[in-house]
This record gives structure tokens, sequence and C-alpha cells, in this order.
């Protein structure tokens, strides 16, 4: 059986309230999806970002081990990742499993606030990045549920610019309070733990249960036979394609932790603004975050997620090049965040028009597991690139890479290029 | 619930919990006020140095004064301490100068190096990439090296890293270690995952260092030319080297146990002439760059226990006889000025 994603949302949200007609508004349900992420980014960005201050200063540890750990939980993140996909999947409830991962997370603020060891803390922040793993996909899963197939992007962009204007507020929020009460690590804790507290509540009790199998009605459904989850979705036919194109452009994607690295080792600028740079990104994702939704749903999101890989060509190439200092920085960050705004979201909508809302959960996971690892391999391949042959050289080879591999990926991604989730077949 | 109540019942949520946090914010900020006014322990006076040998360090008692540079004489290091104005997280001090790493609070916190004169004049000061880890002068003065630490953020996926640089008294920046040549048994080896940390100076021409090897978690100790600008590796498993004043021996800590967050370091000390390695009986783990009072003593930084941010100082005999003891209460980051140097 295949449904067409043209005919999901009024089949598999019966009860939703405001029904998002024609493509120039967003499901109610997605703005408060963007609220509960904008409460939850502010949490964790908030202890994130003062963390490393905290660890060194007041525990009097070093954080070498805390970075060594790092990599360890990005992978159990990507693990659990598919595991959520697939249990919202299986139990046709995305919320509840979304549910369980953002509450995990809130809980495991209440641990921070008695923590008083390195061991607790990185207790806690595993706790964290697991219910991060857990509720990513079956959220995007209610997203999709609950839009148009053709305005999927913009609804996509919408929940990513409520989600990064929380990431950004979130470090603002913690430094405003540590730079009123110098030793009041605990007040962001707590700070933390509040607003955890109500991004759970809200999801809770304002986001509907939107089930993402199409079927006539919740009673009839409970009688129905499960029908066997179909794996051959996920890694063949059209989301092979989508995977290959995300793993092929995933391993020239270095991070942008090393452009800032390259930029900050020749300017003086980005020297003494490093620990802003990541706002920077994270602003220029959230402006461009809409804009390029509504781009992918016009001109086809295969096309822009491709297409956002030059945005990360450019700032490889100004990264790379001699340009002055500051125009450099900003550009890089410009180009960055574009960069973000037309992939992140983008594949989560590429990889839900290419499933079925059986396996939707499990496909957006899977897409975004290829990502993870495949910049993992990257950020690794880069370091031995960095070291070989020299910062701005070892760009440029990324660089030269990357402007191959975007044909390739669109190549790969051929049929798919165009789709805007109206035609689909 | 219809939509009224549960909207209700959110605001009754968030205003409970955003005005529990603000009680906090407010407790702590009141509690902080009278715990800065209140008065130290210790006399004050408006300079970080006194004369004479002395030990510098920063100053973590409670109280007024907490976070600055204090001293107190090597005759009497358990005795009442100089509290100055300068604060600092990480120091470094000669008689002719002092090394002041520091973070400063801001909407966005900034790390400085500051070098000071004698007399607490700023002479040189320049933006640190990271949180202050390590810090030391030159004996003849001529040379500052810093250690901090890179951390990664959740969109930068470079994870952790050091950055341990040199300048020169005189304002050259001799750049980060971590782009000079590293010789492993004489040939040229550049591993991706290196790290450098914890400088410790020779003279003014050569000086050791930790190289650590972050997928594998072995640390080598280096031995760094700067004409040259080449690190050669030498003693494994030397980690966080300091030279003993008579140049015979590098006090260090050991990776005893565990690894990762678990790992448990245990101050150690390196005979150069022979490779001999001794451990010495501290049950405790340290992380800290040990500091030699004399040629007999080492001293380090040991987190307080049951009181966050606060520190004590530790001598322990370098040959391994006899136990820790607590030397200079409230204090952190212990530098000894000797009458050999002041001279």
């Amino acid at each position: 059986m295949y449904i067409s994603l043209t005919n999901t949302p009024d089949e598999a949200e019966p009860d939703r309230q405001s029904a998002p007609r024609g493509a120039r508004t967003v499901s109610s349900t997605v703005v408060t999806l963007g609220i509960v992420s904008l409460l939850t980014d502010i949490s964790s960005e908030s202890v994130a970002a003062i963390l490393p201050l905290y660890i060194t200063g007041v525990l009097g540890l070093s954080t070498i081990a805390f970075g060594v750990l790092d990599g360890l939980y990005q992978g159990v993140s990507a693990i659990v990742r598919i595991a959520g996909g697939y249990a919202s999947d299986r139990l046709d409830q995305p919320k509840w499993v979304a549910f369980t991962g953002y509450a995990l997370a809130a809980v495991a603020r209440v641990g921070l606030l008695f923590a008083s060891g390195f061991a607790a803390i990185t207790a806690v922040v595993t706790a964290d990045r697991i219910g991060k793993g857990i509720r990513t996909a079956p959220r995007d899963a209610l997203i999709t549920a609950s839009s148009e197939p053709g305005s999927l992007g913009r609804a996509f962009g919408v929940h990513r610019m409520l989600d990064n204007i929380g990431a950004a507020l979130g470090p603002l929020i913690a430094f405003v309070i540590l730079l009123v009460v110098p030793e009041g690590f605990h007040i962001v804790f707590t700070a933390s733990l509040a607003f955890a507290l109500i991004g759970v509540l809200v999801l809770g009790l304002v986001v509907p249960n939107v089930r993402t199998r199409p079927a006539p009605g919740a009673v009839v459904r409970r009688h129905t036979r499960r029908p066997r989850f179909d794996w051959r979705r996920i890694w063949s036919g059209r989301m092979r394609r989508v995977l290959a194109a995300a793993g092929i452009l995933g391993v020239l994607t270095i991070g942008d932790g090393f452009v800032y690295l390259v930029l900050q080792a020749r300017s003086d600028f980005a020297a003494q603004w490093f620990p802003l740079l990541y706002v920077g990104t994270n602003v220029a994702f959230l402006a461009f975050a809409v804009p390029l939704g509504k781009l992918a749903d016009r001109v086809g999101r295969g096309r822009v997620f491709v297409g956002g890989h030059l945005a990360l060509l450019g700032a490889y190439v100004v990264a790379a090049l001699a340009v002055e200092d500051l125009v450099a920085t900003v550009m890089c960050l410009v180009f960055l965040g574009a960069f973000y705004a037309a992939t992140d979201g983008v594949l989560a909508a590429l990889a839900a028009e290419a499933t079925t809302p059986q396996t939707r959960a499990t496909g957006i996971a899977a897409a975004q597991t290829v990502v993870a690892l495949s910049r993992f391999v990257s950020a690794a391949g880069f370091g031995v690139l960095w070291f070989a042959v020299g910062r701005e050289p070892a760009m440029i080879v990324v660089a030269v890479l990357l402007a191959v591999a975007v044909p390739v990926a669109a190549l790969v991604l051929r049929p798919l290029l165009s789709t805007t989730g109206r035609a689909v077949s | 619930m219809n939509d009224r109540a549960k909207w209700a019942l959110i605001a009754a949520v968030s205003v409970v919990a955003l005005g529990t946090t603000t009680v906090v914010g407010v407790v702590a900020w009141a509690d902080q006020g009278a715990r800065l006014a209140a008065p130290s322990e210790v006399v004050t006076t408006d300079r970080w140095s006194t004369q004479g040998e002395r030990i510098v360090f920063r100053n973590t008692a409670p109280g007024e004064g907490y976070g600055h540079v204090a001293s107190v004489p090597l005759a009497d290091p358990g005795g009442a301490r100089a509290v100055g104005d300068l604060a600092c997280d990480r120091l470094d001090a000669t008689s002719e100068a002092l090394s002041c790493l520091r973070s400063v609070r801001g909407i966005v916190p900034t790390y400085t190096a500051t070098v000071y004169t004698g007399d607490g004049h700023a002479l040189l000061e320049w933006p640190l990439a990271g949180i202050p880890s390590r810090t030391r002068l030159s004996p003849g003065g001529s040379l500052i090296a810093t250690t901090s630490f890179v951390a990664g953020h959740s969109y930068a996926t470079v994870g952790f890293s050091t950055d341990t640089s040199l300048r020169t008294i005189g304002g050259e920046d001799l750049g980060n270690i971590e782009e000079w040549t590293l010789l492993v048994d004489g040939e040229p080896a550049a591993p991706v995952d290196r790290n450098y940390w914890g400088v410790t100076f020779i003279d003014e021409t050569t000086f050791y260092a930790t190289v650590g090897f972050s997928a594998s978690g072995v640390t080598h100790l280096v031995r760094g030319d700067i004409a040259a600008r080449t690190l050669t590796t030498l003693a494994a498993n030397v980690e966080c080297p300091s030279l003993s004043p008579d140049g015979s021996r590098i006090a260090f800590k050991r990776v005893t146990a565990g690894s990762g967050a678990n790992v448990h370091w245990t101050p150690a000390v390196y005979d150069i002439a022979t490779g001999r390695i001794d451990l010495l009986p501290e049950t405790r783990g340290i992380d800290d760059q040990i500091e030699w009072l004399d040629d007999d003593v080492i001293l380090y930084g040991m987190p307080r226990e049951g009181a966050a941010g606060d520190t004590d100082v530790w001598a322990l005999a370098a040959d391994g006889a006899g136990e820790p003891t607590l030397l200079i209460e409230h204090a952190w980051s212990p530098s000894v000025i000797r009458e050999e140097e002041s001279g």
C-alpha cells in the first residue's frame, strides 16, 4: 500500500484544530512544536555554553576527558535516533515517543541541580543527548503529518527558525546570569530546568496526538492488524537516493568548528570573537530558514538541499582565500547559516517525501544519522589533511572535492530534484 | 481538559518555574553581595607582590579578594597573606614579572593573557582562544607559555583541543607549538590528533611539554627547541611536566587508573639522567601542573572537599618520604619566587 503524501494531512489528522488551508499558513501544531524546541534549546544550550567554564572553574577539572568522551556520545545519539524513529513508526505514537525524549532531557536537568562531580555531569549530559536522539525523528514526523505536503519546506523552515532562536537565546541568558552573579552556575541550571519543564508541558498538553498512519478513524485503527514494517522503504528506491546524496555531501562537510579554527588562526577579529562565531551562524540560520524552506517548496527540495552545499563551498573558499579579516568572517558565517537553512529542515522534508507514512520517522532518522556519521568521518579525515598539507591547502582540497560532489549528488537525486510534495506519484 | 484550562495550567507552571528561578537568582545575588563584602580572613595590601622569597598564588578564600592574586612569605606559608587587586584564574610569577590568565565575564566570556611587571603595570595583553589552563614564565623572564582549552560547541564539531602558545616578553608571538615539527625517534611525524599542554622552561631557548594523542590517550614528554621550532618525544606517559630548580628531575602527573572521565592521576618524579620514575604517596587524584617549593618538595592544588570553587595547595616530599601536608589553605596556582631568582 502506498499512500500519496498529498492525502496525508486530512486523513492522518482528524483532531487537528486549525487546518493549514492553502500554502500561506503553517499549522499551529508546527508552531507549537517550534515553541517546544525553542524552550528546550534555551534549556540545553544555556547549560552547554557554560559547562566548560563550570567544569574547569568550579569543579577544578581539566576538560580533556570531557572532549575525549564527546565523540562517543555523538555515536550513541545516532543509534538512539534510529531507535526513536522506529519506535515512533511501530507504535504510531510520534508525539509520545518525542515526549519521552524531551522528558528524559528535562529529568536530567534535575540531576544537574544536585550533581557535584564530573561523573554526575557526564551522566546528565549523556541523558540529555540520548533524549535529543530519541525525540528528533518523531518530532519531524509530527511536523510532516501536520503540514500540507506542498508547504512542508516552509513548515520545517518555521520550526528550525524557532529552534535556532532558542539556541541563540540560551547562551545569552546563561552569560547574562553569570555576568550579574559570577558564581551563579546553579541559577543557570535552575533556569535550564524551568525552560525544559515548560517545554515538556506545552508538548504534552497542547500538541495533538497526530497519527502518521492514514486510517479512517482511531477506533477502527486499534483493531486493524499492524502492518509489517517495510525496511525496504528505508534503503531502497527513492530513500536510497536520498541517503546516498546525503552521505556523499556529508563526507565533505567538515563542520563549522574547523572553519572557525581556520578563521581564528589567521584573523585577529575571529580570534577575539571566537566564542561568538557559532552565534553568528545561528542567527544567519534562523534568518534564512523560512525563505529557503519556501524556496524548496517552489523549486524542489532536492535542488535546495544540493544547492545549499554551494553555500558551504562558499564558506570554504572564503576561509581559504586571503580576504580581509572582518569581511571573511562575516561572509563565512552568512554562508554557513545559509547552508544549514538549506539543508537541515529540507533534508527532513526530502526524507518525509521519499517514505511512506508507516516508515516516515525511521526514514527521517536514517537520513539524519547518515548525515551525522558522514560528517563525523569528514571531521576526522579533515584533521588528517590539516596536518598533512596545512590549513588553507586542506580547505582548498575539500572545496574542490565538494565542487565535484555537488553535481554528483544532483545526479543521484535527479528523480527527486524538483519534487515539491504536490506532484508525487 | 479544554484549551483554556491547558493554557492556564501552562501559564501557572511557567510562573512557578520562572518565579523559582528568579528567587534562586535573587538569593544568590544577595548572598554573593554579602559574601564579597564579608571581610576575608586575611590581611590585604594594594599590591600583589611583597618583597623577598615568597609564594604567589590565586586566593580562593571566600569573601573579599576571592580570585585575586595573593602572596605569603616562603618562611611562613600558612601565615597571613597579602591580597592584591589583580584577579587571575591561573598565574606564574618571577621577581620581575607575573603572567596572568583570566576569563573576562561578559555577554560572551572572553579569555585573556596579561603580563605584569613587578610593580603591577600591564606590559602585554593578548586574547586566548579558550579557557585558561596553564602558564609558565621562563627562568630568565624572556618567554611566556600559555595553554588554553578550546572547547567545542554543538555546531563546532572539532570536539576539543588545546592551544599551547609561546610569546616573548617583547611581545613577539612565537605561535601555537602545534604547528612546529614533531620528531618521534628522530623522524618527523604528524599524527592528526596531537595536542600539546603544560610547558615548563629549561632555559631561554628550550623547554619541556606534553604531547597527547586523543585517539589512543597516550601522552609523551617532549623537549622543545624554540630556534629550530621542533619538539622531540622523550619518555612516555609523562604528563604536564615541571622541572625541578636544579634541573635534574621532572615532577608530573601520571595516569595510574581509569581513563576518560574517570582518569586518576598520581604525582610522580622522573629522573632525567637515569629515566627512573617514582610514584609519590598521594592517594587522591591530582590535576594540576606541579610547582617545586625547592629541590626536595613539590606543590599542587587540590579542590577543597564540599566547597565548590575553593581549593588548597598541598606539599609533598619529592623523594616519596612522608604524607602530603596542607601548605596553604584557600589557594590555587602556586608560584614560588626564590632568592636566587630574585637575586
